[in-house]
């Protein structure tokens, strides 16, 4: 591995129980990379997702990640569920909960931990709703909390599991802008799983598209005139 | 008669005591099953609890030492199977319940036959703590609270979001099970007293009550944790007078609170 590449599978095949989703995958994703995985509904892409985090090991194949990833510089934003959205506690309870790394075994968190909280809250603009309750929250504001949240977690790559289901076309835009800047301005890698492609297209530079047929990767403009991409482009529009 | 006189009887100071320490448990553990919408698992383990109690009474093993292995292995079972998909764990926790609720009476019944024990063990009884149940209560109940108040931002952490937790390393199945446990222990400690049928409403109605009046996960947890001990008080209390059962009259002091936290809550919406 270079010292710039944080994951790469080699040849990975995942699945459950033996059952293949997906089989024979190549890919790399480095420093600064922003990644957008589109494709049909059961296709594989949070199949994939959670063998990136390391949540499901391969079947056959290898998923080599950096030293970096092994110590927990992973943020991940997972789709929200129902249990969550009327959950009593702070914003800042919640943020603060991403820096909790479960290979250091600590009972409290630090004053460190603490003023990257807020630093995390300040970046995305959700400071003046630190003691505010969760569920109070818009779709929006609630979305961009779980942003502060990953990046307490994060340093090098941000994991985003369909981030804008729910969520009106100007917030989504909006996430679309902070997840730019923190990829341009902050180096910060982004993988994305997305349905919404023309708006992700704008901003991505690499597409993984994974569809029954095969498994497309390449640059956006390639991936524009590739056969998936003109047919993803047509069932959208 | 006051209420230093009323605490004047040893049987009265056992209830206060363990009962207290059950209830701040109960509480605690409940706000966190109550939001993961594993309510219905305290109820399951209550109606197993029963059901061990039960087989314990008629094997003339000391009930604790008996229930407690049982219904963790249930709670352990019971997570396993809320976590899996290929499991509909509503109608198993169902099934448990009914199942280990039919296992208790048939054995009560073969044994020393349908008499005031079934009723003492479905409703609870004030005179069923006996001294060495209060001992290995207070101990319980002290690992309880350490155990709670050290985990507690992974317990928070596991309880918003697994799936979040999982990804940054977090062991979220050692911290489910340590849950499970802790729970379990709670309510085969809380069932002698408080009845098998009403202990899960200690891990339910505090925690709903809480959640209506507080915005933040802290405040859940100390509201939610002050309110059960004042109700088991004064459920306990209001139980001497009345000459009622202790179980019920705490779960409807319990269910008093919770309309009125509904109420406030209401009103604050206006």
């Amino acid at each position: 591995m270079t010292p710039r590449e944080l994951i790469v599978c080699r040849d990975v095949s995942l699945g459950y129980e033996g059952q293949c989703v997906l089989s024979h995958l190549d890919l790399t994703i480095r420093e600064g990379d922003y990644l957008c995985v589109v494709g049909d509904n059961g296709s594989g892409k949070s199949t994939l997702i959670r063998g990136l985090l390391g949540l499901l090991p391969p079947l056959s194949g290898e998923i080599c990640r950096s030293k970096e990833l092994m110590e927990g510089a992973v943020g991940y934003l997972p789709q929200q569920t129902r249990a969550q959205r009327d959950f009593p506690a702070t914003v800042y309870e919640v943020v603060l909960s991403g820096c909790l790394n479960g290979r250091k075994n600590r009972f409290f968190y630090t004053a460190a931990q603490k003023s990257a909280a807020m630093m995390n809250l300040g970046k995305l603009g959700v400071l003046e709703l630190k003691d505010q309750c969760y569920r109070d929250l818009s779709g929006g504001q609630q979305q961009r909390v779980l942003l502060a949240r990953a990046l307490c977690a994060a340093s090098r790559l941000l994991i985003l599991d369909e981030p804008i289901t729910g969520l009106d076309p100007a917030a989504a835009q909006d996430l679309y802008k902070t997840l730019r800047y923190l990829n341009e301005k902050e180096g910060m890698a982004i993988v994305m799983v997305t349905h919404d492609l023309k708006t992700a297209l704008g901003s991505a530079r690499t597409v993984l598209h994974i569809g029954r047929s095969g498994v497309f990767c390449g640059t956006t403009a390639e991936y524009l005139s590739s056969p998936q991409g003109r047919r993803f482009q047509e069932a959208q529009s | 008669m006051t209420l230093a006189q009323i605490f004047s009887y040893p049987f009265m100071q056992r209830a206060l005591v363990a009962g207290t320490l059950v209830s701040l448990c109960a509480a605690l553990l409940g706000v966190s099953l109550v939001l993961k919408r594993y309510s219905m698992i305290g109820d399951g383990l209550s109606h197993v609890s029963f059901g061990a109690l039960a087989i314990a009474v008629a094997l003339g093993i000391t009930p604790l030492y008996f229930s407690i292995p049982v219904v963790i292995l249930c709670a352990f079972f019971l997570l396993r199977m809320a976590g899996s998909s290929h499991w509909n764990s509503d109608a198993a926790v169902a099934a448990m319940s009914a199942a280990s609720l039919a296992v208790g009476v048939l054995v009560i019944s073969l044994t020393t036959g349908m008499t005031t024990d079934v009723d003492n063990y479905m409703f609870g009884s004030v005179l069923a703590m006996k001294e060495s149940d209060v001992v290995l209560s207070v101990v319980l109940c002290g690992a309880v609270l350490v155990l709670f108040v050290l985990f507690y931002h992974k317990i928070f952490a596991v309880t918003f979001d697994e799936s979040f937790s999982r990804a940054t390393g977090v062991r979220v199945g050692r911290y489910n099970t340590l849950i499970a446990i802790l729970t379990a222990l709670t309510i085969v400690l809380g069932m002698r007293m408080m009845g098998a049928m009403l202990i899960s409403s200690l891990v339910i109605f505090p925690a709903l009550t809480a959640m209506r009046l507080f915005k933040s996960f802290r405040g859940v947890i100390l509201c939610a944790a002050c309110t059960s001990v004042v109700c088991f008080t004064a459920g306990l209390t209001a139980s001497f007078f009345l000459s009622t059962p202790v179980g019920a009259t705490v779960v409807v002091a319990n269910l008093g609170v919770f309309l009125l936290s509904w109420v406030v809550s209401a009103l604050r919406r206006r």
